[in-house]
């Protein structure tokens, strides 16, 4: 199985046309990825050619959808345009949207967010600000590099691209089924916890990685969803144990707001719901190779 | 970005929110020349971004013009937690009857807006909603209907505020939230909300918190900046285009990914126990990219810091090829030996991921003098602690 993303997904770019989208459009199609084409109402009609690959360019998300298929986006409008191009999706009532655009005003997620709730949350929306979703072996949407490691048994979720890397790295050769970035900003789409449950329920992820870091209470919520409903093995990172308060880390979302928010706090809570957390992104990797002798 | 309150006050105004006349104030000169135009009776507050300014002496009454010029005095480079005066704000006095509370900010865990009201002002609100929970209201906001007259005649009702009052605090919180949404702002915040003998509501103090993200809709904003302020080498990044907080340690941080860096300066720091208890100096995420220019960038700032004693490189390659990142290390250094700049502090380096082989047999074979390879990070955080803890 894996989460989210498998072999039938067709995906769609947002973006395809810009640099960013064009790079990353071609990387995913090396990876094997479905992509069925772009959108950009500028250029509809058009078509763009990767290494031989011809993709269509449509006017909108739901043309592309009806011409194609599609049950993906990835978006790489930049952050200008960002909310109209995820309400666009979500009117579009597309399955899956993956936002990597980094700097969206937190205005303008709270109002797609807002939107995508109005609408019953038909469209999952991950990110903003997130390396996007990749299940190894089998599909990649987003910005995550496909060679690191092969299909496997753990599941990993995570607001840091880099640290997704290198837990993949470390782990290439036990392999994993679907690989999370849910993106450093304050206000995300798909959190910890949903990404905590989909790997529960799925037949192939046997144990789970959860990578967090200050700012926010999303790690001590999903903390208290594992001891209720997580009977999978979960190991557990936490980065900014040295962070000062008030200031912000690279992410929007990495900041300790007076007491709240510390990496203390969060591994505390994570390691109350029985999770082993690593003090380093070695360590965890060690954890979880424990884990998975016991298997 | 938080906003001095001189600056959240000028915010309120031009949104049409009631505060008290005034102005700010640099030098004692300019101070009196307020108070003046005041009619003498004011109040001289000290403008730091740090709560407990009153219990500090930063916030005097002045009954005439001479002691406002006293206050400013004292006032002005005053030293309030950590935190030097360098504008004091002076308005007219206003006469309290009642102080209350009321703020739109953002709420995270909740994915959307909050407007929190309490009848009990003037104190910290985080303790007064966990003494007195029954007097404090939380009302989440919708980003898509937001607050018309008829949500504020909500708020104003379930948070208890006067009858008499009912009107103007109704115009108030729609020109609050008005100021919210235009501003981009992640916080306003009116604590106290006072009501004056006469039966005026008045803002008496405004926190502001801007989205940064969100300034490329706001070009007004950058001058709310108080570069002043900034640490010296912080703004220098900026100016760079680099991701940088500077800390209080010895051992110069660079490495690509805001998760990683942070995660860095853990593993420094817990490395730094075993050296000397040295501690990272910085945060600096160079990013996807990891070109040569960025990289020089970012090590002409690292290596800019009098504090620093070694830096450590940490990159994971993933987009990135480390064979790029490798040439972009030696290339840095080389540009910055030829731009004539003295680097003579030790660079540990760890590269792992995409590449990583061809990166490293790069830097074998440039030999830099001052470059250790060291390959896994938690081996090369402890090398950059030691050599850190040797240079100190």
């Amino acid at each position: 199985m894996a989460i989210f993303l498998n072999e039938n997904s067709k995906i769609i770019v947002q973006g395809m046309t810009g640099a960013e989208g064009t790079k990353h459009t071609r990387r995913m199609l090396a990876a094997g990825s479905n992509v069925v084409g772009g959108v950009n109402p500028r250029k509809a009609g058009t078509k763009v050619d990767f290494d031989g690959t011809s993709l269509p360019v449509f006017a909108s998300v739901a043309d592309a959808m009806a011409e194609t298929g599609a049950d993906t986006t990835v978006v790489f409008v930049p952050p200008k345009f960002a909310k109209d191009a995820v309400v666009e999706a979500v009117d579009a009532e597309i399955p899956l949207a993956v936002v990597i655009t980094e700097g969206i005003p937190v205005h303008d997620s709270v109002g797609f967010w807002a939107h995508a709730q109005a609408k019953n949350n038909t469209t999952r929306i991950i990110g903003p600000n997130c390396p996007g979703v990749i299940s190894p072996g089998k599909s990649n949407a987003g910005i995550i590099p496909a060679d690191i490691t092969g299909s496997g048994k753990i599941g990993l979720v995570s607001k840091s691209g880099t640290l997704t890397y290198q837990l993949m790295y470390e782990l290439r050769d036990i392999g994993f089924s679907s690989c999370v970035g849910i993106g450093g900003d304050p206000v995300i789409g798909t959190t910890h916890i949903d990404c905590l449950e989909a790997f529960q329920a799925d037949d192939e992820t046997e144990a789970i990685v959860m990578i967090g870091e200050i700012g926010g209470d999303a790690e001590e919520r999903a903390a208290e969803y594992i001891k209720a409903n997580v009977t999978k093995p979960v190991v557990g990172y936490i980065a900014g144990f040295t962070a000062p308060p008030g200031k912000t880390m690279g992410h929007a979302g990495a900041i300790i707001s007076g007491s709240a928010g510390t990496a203390d706090a969060k591994a505390e809570a994570l390691g109350a719901a029985g999770v082993r957390v690593g003090k380093t992104p070695s360590e965890t990797a060690r954890l979880m190779r424990d884990v998975v002798k016991g298997l | 970005m938080d906003l001095y309150e001189y600056q959240g006050r000028a915010l309120f105004a031009r949104h049409g929110v009631p505060v008290l006349d005034g102005g700010v104030a640099t030098t004692v000169d300019e101070a009196v020349g307020l108070a003046e135009r005041l009619n003498g009776r004011v109040v001289v507050k000290a403008q730091v971004k740090v709560g407990g300014r009153g219990k500090a002496g930063g916030v005097k009454l002045a009954d005439d013009v001479e002691q406002a010029r006293e206050h400013a005095g004292n006032i002005l480079g005053m030293d309030i937690k950590g935190h030097k005066v360098g504008k004091v704000m002076i308005t007219i006095t206003a006469d309290i009857d009642s102080e209350y509370y009321l703020s739109f900010l953002l709420d995270r865990a909740n994915r959307t807006f909050l407007c929190i009201a309490s009848t009990e002002g003037g104190m910290d609100i985080e303790q007064v909603a966990e003494e007195t929970p029954d007097k404090v209201l939380k009302l989440p906001i919708s980003a898509l209907t937001g607050v018309d007259a008829t949500v504020a005649e909500q708020i104003v009702d379930r948070a208890g505020f006067p009858a008499d009052l009912k009107d103007q605090l109704i115009d108030m919180v729609v020109k609050l939230w008005k100021a919210f949404v235009a501003e981009d702002a992640t916080l306003v915040e009116v604590n106290p909300l006072v009501r004056t003998p006469e039966g005026r509501a008045l803002a008496l103090d405004a926190k502001v918190t801007l989205d940064e993200n969100a300034a490329f809709r706001h070009p007004d904003h950058a001058e709310l900046e108080d570069s002043a302020s900034i640490d010296p080498l912080e703004q220098r990044a900026k100016k760079a285009d680099l991701n940088y907080v500077k800390l209080d340690g010895e051992v110069g941080i660079i490495g690509n990914g805001a998760g990683l860096v942070m995660s860095t300066l853990d593993v420094v720091a817990y490395a730094g126990e075993k050296h000397g208890n040295v501690k990272p100096a910085n945060f600096l995420d160079i990013g996807g990219g990891a070109s040569a220019a960025v990289m020089a960038a970012g090590l002409e700032v690292v290596l800019s810091d009098p504090a620093v004693k070694s830096v450590f490189v940490n990159v994971f390659g993933g987009i990135t090829a480390c064979d790029e990142v490798a040439n972009g290390i030696v290339g840095a250094l080389n540009m910055l030996s030829e731009r004539g700049e003295t680097v003579d502090k030790p660079l540990v380096v760890r590269l792992d991921g995409n590449n990583a082989e061809l990166g490293r047999s790069i830097l074998d074979e440039a030999a830099h003098p001052l470059v250790t390879r060291v390959d896994t990070m938690d081996g090369a955080a402890d090398r950059a602690a030691e050599l850190a803890a040797k240079g100190a």
